[in-house]
C-alpha cells in the first residue's frame, strides 16, 4: 500500500465506511477473486462483450451516505466495470488532492462553491455532453445547474442539492431549537459534551458567523475573528470535530451535530427522535455536481457512471435511499408524493430564503483556512 | 606482480564490492530521505500560492508563526513521554516474565501471542477502540455500576489507550531480547554474595537490561512524535497531535510552506529530544549494544 492508498483508506475508516473493495481486500476475499478471475473470466464480474470497451473499474470519489449502493452493483452487473467509492469530509481535502496530482479519479463530486476555481487551476474538464444522453438541463430548476456551468462551457452536471443545518436528538435535548444561536450557546451549556461540528470550513465557520448574524460566507477579518472566539470557547464542550457524525448520533453519544439535509432525513427515518432543524438566522443551500478530473485514467467508464446514475430510475432510487432531494424533474415524478412533501427535503419558504449558496473565496482564502485549522488543532 | 600489488588490487576489488553493497541503500537514502528533506526546507521559506499550494518566495513567515500550533506541540510533547513510559512500565514485568520465568516450550507461544495483533491492520484495531472506548462500551459498563457517567472516547485518555494498546509490543521485544541475553550466572553470583532480589534486580538485571529499555524506548517514542493516527480516531479532532496538524496543513488548508515549517520544526524537536534522551541514558565506558 503506497501513502496515497494509505491516506485514502484512512479517510474512509475514520469516515466510519467500509466499502465493498475494502471488505474484499481486507478479508483476502478481492485478491482470492481476482487472481482466480485470471483463469475463470466469469468471476471478473459479468461485461456484456457487445458494450463499449470500459475497462473494469472506475473510481468515485463521493461524499459519506450519499449512494444507494446497491444501484452500484446493478451498474457492475450491466457493464462488468466495478465502482471503487472513495469517501470525503471537505471539499478542501478534495482541491488538495487534486492539486498534489496523481489522485487517480475518474468522477468526483464538487459542491457549487468550488467548480469556479477547479476550471481556473484547470483540474477538471468540459465535460462531453454526447456521451452523457441522461443529463437534460431542461428539466433542472437552474439555480441548480448554473454553478455547474463557466463561461457557457459545462463542466459539471448536478447530483443533488440540500441545506446544512443540524440535527438534534430530542430524547434529551427539551429545548425548542430553532436558531444558531440555541445550537451554539447550549453547547456550551446545558449540552456540554454532546455536540459534534463538521470537520471543514464552509460550514462550521459559516454556522459559527451565523451566530453574530454575519454572512455565511464572510472573509471580513474582523467577523472571522469574532467566529473564531466562539468556535475556541465552544470547543472544550464539544463531543467531536468530524464530518461522519451519524454513528455518534446513533449511538447516543452525540445529542447535537452540524447536518446534511440527507444525514437529517436517514437519521430521521430511522430514529424519529432525531429531528433537522434549519437555523433562522440562516446558514448554507447548496447543490453537489458530478465532475470529471483531468487525466482520468478510466474517463470513459466515468461518464458511463454519471451518465448511469443521472438515469431518472436510477437517481429516484438513489434519492430513496440517501434522502437528498434533486433537482430533476424527471426524477421527482418517480419519487412518492410524501417524500416531495417533506419538510426535511424541502424546507419552508420562509427558511429556505434566509438560506445562501456558498461562495468561491471561501474555498481559497487564507484566512478562513487558516481560522479552522488553528480551531481544530487548539 | 609483486605480493604488494596483488594486494593493492585484492583492496580495491573489495572497495568496489562494498561500494556496490551499499548503492542501493544509499541510493534509497538520498532520494527518499535527503532529498524530500531538502524540498522541505526550501518550502518552509516560501509562501502559499493564492488557490493553496506552494510557490516561490523567501520569508520567515512561516517559522514565526510556528506558535500559532503551540497546542499540538504540546499535546505531543506530554502524552508520547507519558504513552512511553506506560508502555515501558507495563512491558518491562511482562518482558522479564517471558525472558527469565517461563520455560522454553511455552515461551514461544507466548511470544506468538504477542505478535497476533500484528496480523491484524493497525487501523482496524484502533477503530474498534471507538466502540469499546463509546458511550455504549465501557462507559456503559461503569454507569451500569453505580459510578456515574464516565466520557473516554475523544479525551486524552482515549488516545494514551490506544498509544499503549498500539505499541506495547514495540516495547516489549527489546527488553526481551536483552533480559533473555543476560548471563544467569550473575543472578546467581549476587544472590550467593548475599543480595537480596530486590538489590540483585536493582544492580544487576536492570542495568544489563538497560540497551533493551532505551531501544524500546526510542523506538515507541520517535513513532508516538509523528503519530497521527490513533488522535484523529480516538481523540475526535479534539487531541491533536503535531502528525495531526501537519496532515491538516497539507490536506485541508493547503498552506503547504507553513505545514513545511511545521514539518521542520518537528524534525528537529525529534534530533534534540533523542540526543539529550541518548546523552542522558548512555554511561561512559559501558558496552554498547543497543540496537540503534
Amino acid at each position: 500500500m503506497d501513502r496515497k492508498d494509505f491516506m485514502h483508506q484512512l479517510w474512509r475508516w475514520k469516515r466510519g465506511s467500509i466499502s465493498r473493495r475494502q471488505f474484499l481486500g481486507t478479508t483476502g476475499l478481492g485478491l482470492a477473486t481476482a487472481t482466480l478471475a485470471t483463469a475463470m473470466p466469469q468471476l471478473a464480474g459479468r461485461r456484456q462483450l457487445h458494450a463499449q470497451e470500459l475497462g473494469d473499474r472506475v473510481s468515485l470519489t463521493t461524499w459519506p451516505n450519499y449512494h444507494d449502493p446497491e444501484n452500484f452493483t446493478a451498474f457492475t452487473e450491466a457493464t462488468g466495470v466495478n465502482v471503487e467509492v472513495s469517501v470525503f469530509g471537505s471539499n478542501e481535502e478534495m482541491l488538495a488532492k487534486l492539486q498534489a496530482g496523481g489522485t487517480g479519479w475518474d468522477v468526483f463530486v464538487p459542491t457549487n462553491y468550488t467548480i469556479t476555481t477547479y476550471v481556473d487551476l484547470d483540474l477538471i474538464e468540459p465535460l462531453d455532453l454526447a456521451m452523457l444522453p441522461n443529463f437534460d438541463a431542461s428539466a433542472y430548476e437552474s439555480r441548480f445547474t448554473d454553478a455547474g456551468s463557466v463561461n457557457g462551457t459545462v463542466y459539471a452536471v448536478p447530483k443533488n442539492w440540500g441545506t446544512t443545518g443540524f440535527v438534534v436528538n430530542t430524547a434529551n435535548v427539551t429545548h425548542e431549537m430553532t436558531t444558531w444561536k440555541q445550537f451554539w450557546d447550549l453547547s456550551m451549556t446545558d449540552y456540554s459534551g454532546r455536540t459534534m461540528v463538521h470537520d471543514y470550513q464552509l460550514t462550521t465557520i459559516g454556522n459559527a458567523l451565523k451566530y453574530f448574524g454575519y454572512s455565511f460566507n464572510s472573509v471580513d477579518p474582523n467577523e472571522l475573528a469574532e467566529a473564531e472566539k466562539l468556535l475556541l470557547d465552544v470547543k472544550p464542550h464539544l463531543f467531536a470535530i468530524n464530518s461522519d457524525y451519524q454513528p455518534s448520533m446513533r449511538n447516543g453519544d452525540a445529542w447535537m451535530s452540524v447536518a446534511w439535509t440527507g444525514d437529517g432525513k436517514q437519521l430521521n427515518r430511522d430514529i424519529p427522535e432525531i429531528i433537522y432543524v434549519l437555523g433562522k438566522e440562516g446558514g448554507e443551500l447548496w447543490s453537489d455536481f458530478f465532475a470529471v478530473p483531468k487525466g482520468a485514467p478510466h474517463r470513459a467508464a466515468g461518464y458511463a457512471l454519471i451518465n448511469y446514475l443521472l438515469d431518472p430510475a436510477v437517481n429516484a432510487r438513489e434519492v430513496l435511499a440517501h434522502g437528498y432531494p434533486s433537482a430533476d424533474t424527471r426524477t421527482n415524478e418517480l419519487l412518492p408524493a410524501e417524500l416531495l412533501s417533506d419538510p426535511i427535503l424541502y424546507p419552508a419558504a420562509d427558511l429556505l430564503s434566509a438560506l445562501e449558496f456558498g461562495a468561491a473565496a471561501t474555498l481559497t482564502d487564507p484566512l478562513r483556512a487558516e481560522v479552522m485549522a488553528r480551531f481544530k488543532s487548539a | 606482480m609483486t605480493a604488494s600489488d596483488n594486494i593493492a588490487a585484492a583492496e580495491r576489488r573489495g572497495r568496489v564490492i562494498t561500494a556496490a553493497l551499499l548503492a542501493p541503500s544509499t541510493l534509497w537514502f538520498l532520494l527518499l530521505l535527503l532529498l524530500p528533506l531538502a524540498v522541505v526546507v526550501v518550502f518552509s521559506f516560501g509562501e502559499r500560492h493564492p488557490a493553496g499550494g506552494y510557490q516561490a518566495g523567501f520569508t520567515f513567515e512561516n517559522y514565526l508563526n510556528l506558535p500559532a500550533r503551540w497546542a499540538a506541540f504540546r499535546n505531543t510533547l506530554v502524552l508520547a513521554p507519558i504513552g512511553t513510559a506506560i508502555c515501558l512500565l507495563a512491558a518491562y514485568p511482562l518482558a522479564y516474565w517471558l525472558a527469565v520465568k517461563v520455560g522454553p516450550q511455552r515461551r514461544l507461544l507466548l511470544l506468538v501471542l504477542v505478535i497476533v495483533p500484528f496480523w491484524t491492520s493497525f487501523l482496524i484495531r484502533t477503530y474498534a477502540w471507538i466502540f469499546i472506548l463509546g458511550g455504549r462500551g465501557i462507559p456503559a459498563v461503569i454507569e451500569w455500576l453505580g459510578f456515574g457517567d464516565v466520557r473516554l472516547i475523544n479525551t486524552p485518555f482515549a488516545v494514551l489507550v490506544g498509544i499503549v494498546y498500539g505499541y506495547l509490543p514495540l516495547m516489549v521485544f527489546p527488553i526481551f531480547v536483552s533480559l533473555e541475553r543476560l548471563d544467569k550466572r550473575l543472578l546467581e553470583a549476587s544472590h550467593d554474595l548475599g543480595a537480596p532480589p530486590l538489590r540483585t534486580f536493582l544492580q544487576v538485571t536492570l542495568p544489563l537490561s538497560a540497551p533493551g529499555v532505551i531501544t524500546g524506548s526510542m523506538l515507541v517514542f520517535i513513532l508516538l512524535m509523528g503519530e497521527y493516527l490513533i488522535p484523529a480516531l480516538l481523540g475526535g479532532g479534539k487531541v491533536f497531535f503535531i502528525g495531526n496538524a501537519l496532515v491538516d496543513l497539507f490536506l485541508q488548508s493547503r498552506n503547504w510552506p507553513y505545514g513545511s515549517a511545521v514539518a521542520v520544526a518537528l524534525v528537529l524537536l525529534m534530533l534534540v529530544t533523542v540526543t539529550l534522551y541518548l546523552r542522558a541514558t548512555r554511561r561512559p565506558g559501558s558496552r554498547d549494544v543497543s540496537l540503534i
